[in-house]
């Protein structure tokens, strides 16, 4: 008898392995993000902690900007739900700890995307939503029209723990000007420092630039150069070692793109339904299985482009209706003469 | 029981962390020190740019936090003494003042009077083209305070002139204490003390060649309403912002150690000092003071400390301090985030135990000594 129980104990727990094991690798399709995204019932984005046009708070803590559509769009597709998000201001120094320590999921904040991010710090980045650069800001009055006025003893404020510092030295060192850097911690007290006249110039990316320009004191008595000194491509960020969720977020972004190009808009998305093409039939769930590979269903990108609405949607409401930078320049789609260029959803 | 527990829970976080980095493809290590850091710093007691390696940043910000604690701790202590005894002045308005003054400042939590010295003075100060100058030669303005800097000929033997002094000051002292000790005679000693250490260095600069003169900042123009001082010596206005605040803040703290010291010491200790003849100086000086200090020392050791650790607020105000170049530029540029911290954690470990001992020190060395 105690035979057989033995033996009966040993099957049981073979099975169990092996049950456990064929449960396993079937959740490892699916995402382990995506799983305790759903489990919660939002998506934890981690953005800036006030920067207009790309991620800004209201009164009523109601987050807008582009870089808050990325993480709205992953909810759309996700949990089928854009207002579902979990928003986390994080200044530039606490962001990549917040990622890599779980404490968010996508980190959506004007972000460049370097080699050394990239690799080092156990970081992936999925795409960009923004071609941006560094740029000065200098006062009108000053005079000062072109970096190349630029001279010994200048003074400029920045933030730490950004591009922006590595970039500046690089500058100022390649054309031997000696400059006092002062960095703080958070862009508000940057902007309050050089407004008060602390520093001569402000330095930032150009997007963040006219961005902070809208809150100064008195807007018009600051021009930003024309000198671009740097490429910053700003995108959204993702933990290492997650490769589905990872194909989510980078899709989602590239369903916005993407959406432009055919002319899918939130207001006609519905309709396009119908449409005799198969890539537009394909971006709005109605050809193909374009979700099954992510663990989601097939109308995922419909519900994209109906709550977010596409790219240039985005960008309108955004950035150029608010009157930051109504010139597209480089994020213009690649067939309008711009370098917005996403591969194909097939 | 404790030391396992202790090592179980260390063990288990390691462990932890050793795991989740792994999974997440982040490298353990410390060799990123010795990297070129190529970022600047603003202010720095050494020579630094961003081509020397993390490790110097790391030097450049601690010693950035130890100037700004030593000037904090030096005014503070100074203030605090001031305001102390002045809380026991049976004079009216200066007893309630120094009340105030307490009840003011360390009810008002420290960042917040950091961001008012910093952005409200900040506003204030004229720009550098604007400033008057102080005594002729000092500029203060919102790009920081201008001073003259000092140029000297023959340094060594103005400081072996002051070494000189101060060693002639102490073998008096010990001198005149002799002669009070064994013949109960009285020295001006404090008189001397002045005298020499005025003289000696006045004579070496009539005979041993010493020669001081000032580089006075000159304004300068960068474009057409940007200015700067060039020359002298500049203090960042974060650093006075920063130092001012500290200082003030930590004051209404030392004050009530000062008061409380004083008031410990009962009442029939000055009677008694006074019965025997003792002037009211002397009463405080050789009497209630040795008693007071007993009760000052250990609180005071506390705020020094407090002082050394709230210095890291810097980083709200953008003074290069350690834990903003190197647990902030530093560590966004590596993303070596466990490293970094344990070694600021450990810094500032090292810094508060090391203040701590000296306190102590000096703790025994005025403690009354049983007999």
């Amino acid at each position: 008898m105690f035979k057989y129980l033995k033996q009966l104990t040993s099957l049981v727990a073979m099975v169990a392995v092996l049950f456990t094991f064929t449960t396993e690798s079937m959740a490892a399709k699916k995402s382990k993000t995506l799983k305790n995204t759903q489990k919660k019932g939002f998506v934890r984005c981690g953005v800036s902690q006030g920067l207009p046009g790309f991620s800004n708070a209201d009164a009523a803590g109601n987050w807008t900007g582009v870089d808050v559509d990325v993480c709205r769009a992953v909810a759309a597709a996700v949990l089928g739900d854009a207002n579902k998000v979990k928003f986390t201001p994080l200044s530039a120094k606490e962001r990549f700890t917040a990622l890599t320590s779980g404490e968010i999921d996508i980190l959506s904040r004007n972000t460049t995307w370097t080699l050394s991010r990239d690799a080092d710090i156990g970081l992936t980045f999925v795409g960009v939503n923004f071609y941006d650069g560094q740029g000065f800001m200098v006062r009108k009055s000053s005079g000062i029209t072109s970096v190349d006025q630029f001279k010994n003893g200048i003074s400029a404020c920045t933030n730490i723990g950004t591009t922006t510092e590595l970039n500046m030295r690089d500058f100022f060192n390649s054309r031997g000007i000696s400059y006092e850097p002062v960095a703080f911690e958070k862009a508000d007290e940057v902007v309050a420092a050089y407004d008060a006249g602390r520093c001569d110039t402000y330095t930032t990316d150009k997007s963040g630039l006219a961005a902070q320009r809208t809150k100064m004191k008195n807007p018009d008595e600051h021009i930003v150069l024309p000198e671009t000194i740097s490429k910053e491509p700003l995108g959204p960020v993702v933990r290492q070692g997650d490769s589905v969720w990872e194909d989510i977020v980078r899709w989602s972004l590239n369903t916005m793109i993407e959406a432009e190009e055919y002319g899918i808009t939130s207001a006609n998305a519905d309709s396009m339904k119908t449409s005799d093409n198969p890539q537009i039939k394909r971006l709005v769930g109605a050809e193909g299985e374009m979700g099954a590979a992510f663990g989601l269903d097939n109308e995922w990108n419909l519900r994209i482009i109906k709550q977010v609405g596409n790219y240039g949607e985005s960008y309108k409401r955004n950035i150029a209706d608010t009157g930051i930078l109504p010139d597209r320049g480089p994020n213009e789609l690649w067939t309008k003469g711009g370098i917005l260029y996403v591969p194909p959803s097939r | 029981m404790t030391v396992i527990a202790v090592v179980l829970v260390f063990g288990f976080f390691t462990y932890n962390a050793q795991v989740n980095m792994e999974s997440r493809g982040i490298d353990f290590g410390y060799g990123f020190l010795s990297q070129e850091s190529s970022f600047d710093v603003q202010f720095s007691l050494i020579e630094y740019d961003g081509s020397h390696s993390y490790f110097r940043a790391y030097l450049v910000g601690l010693l950035n936090t130890i100037l700004v604690s030593v000037i904090g701790i030096f005014f503070a202590t100074i203030l605090g003494v001031i305001v102390g005894i002045a809380r026991l002045s049976p004079n009216y308005l200066i007893n309630k003042f120094a009340a105030f003054y307490v009840e003011f400042f360390r009810n008002i939590p420290l960042l917040l009077q950091i961001f008012f010295w910093y952005f409200a003075a900040l506003r204030a100060l004229p720009l550098p083209q604007d400033a008057e100058a102080m005594f002729g030669i000092a500029f203060l303005t919102i790009k920081g305070l201008y001073v003259p800097a000092f140029i000297w000929q023959n340094f060594n033997i103005f400081f072996y002139s002051i070494i000189a002094a101060i060693i002639a000051i102490i073998v008096i002292r010990i001198q005149a204490k002799k002669l009070q000790e064994t013949q109960g005679k009285q020295t001006p000693v404090l008189l001397i003390s002045i005298g020499l250490i005025l003289i000696l260095p006045v004579l070496s600069f009539l005979f041993g060649g010493v020669k001081l003169s000032f580089e006075v900042p000159v304004l300068k123009q960068l474009a057409t309403t940007s200015f700067i001082y060039e020359g002298g010596v500049s203090l960042p206005p974060e650093l006075i912002a920063l130092a001012l605040s500290l200082s003030l803040y930590t004051a209404t703290f030392i004050a009530e150690c000062v008061r409380a010291g004083i008031q410990g010491v009962g009442k029939g200790q000055k009677e008694a000092a006074a019965s025997i003849g003792l002037t009211p100086n002397q009463v405080l000086k050789l009497v209630v003071m040795p008693q007071a200090l007993r009760i000052i020392i250990p609180p005071t050791t506390n705020q020094y400390l407090n002082l050394t650790k709230n210095s890291s607020l810097a980083a709200a105000i953008a003074y290069p301090d350690l834990v903003l170049v190197f647990a902030g530029t530093a560590l966004m540029q590596t993303g070596k985030a466990i490293e970094i911290v344990s070694i600021t954690m450990f810094t500032y470990l090292t810094l508060s135990i090391s203040i701590s001992i000296l306190m102590n020190w000096y703790n025994k060395k005025i403690a009354i000594t049983e007999k």
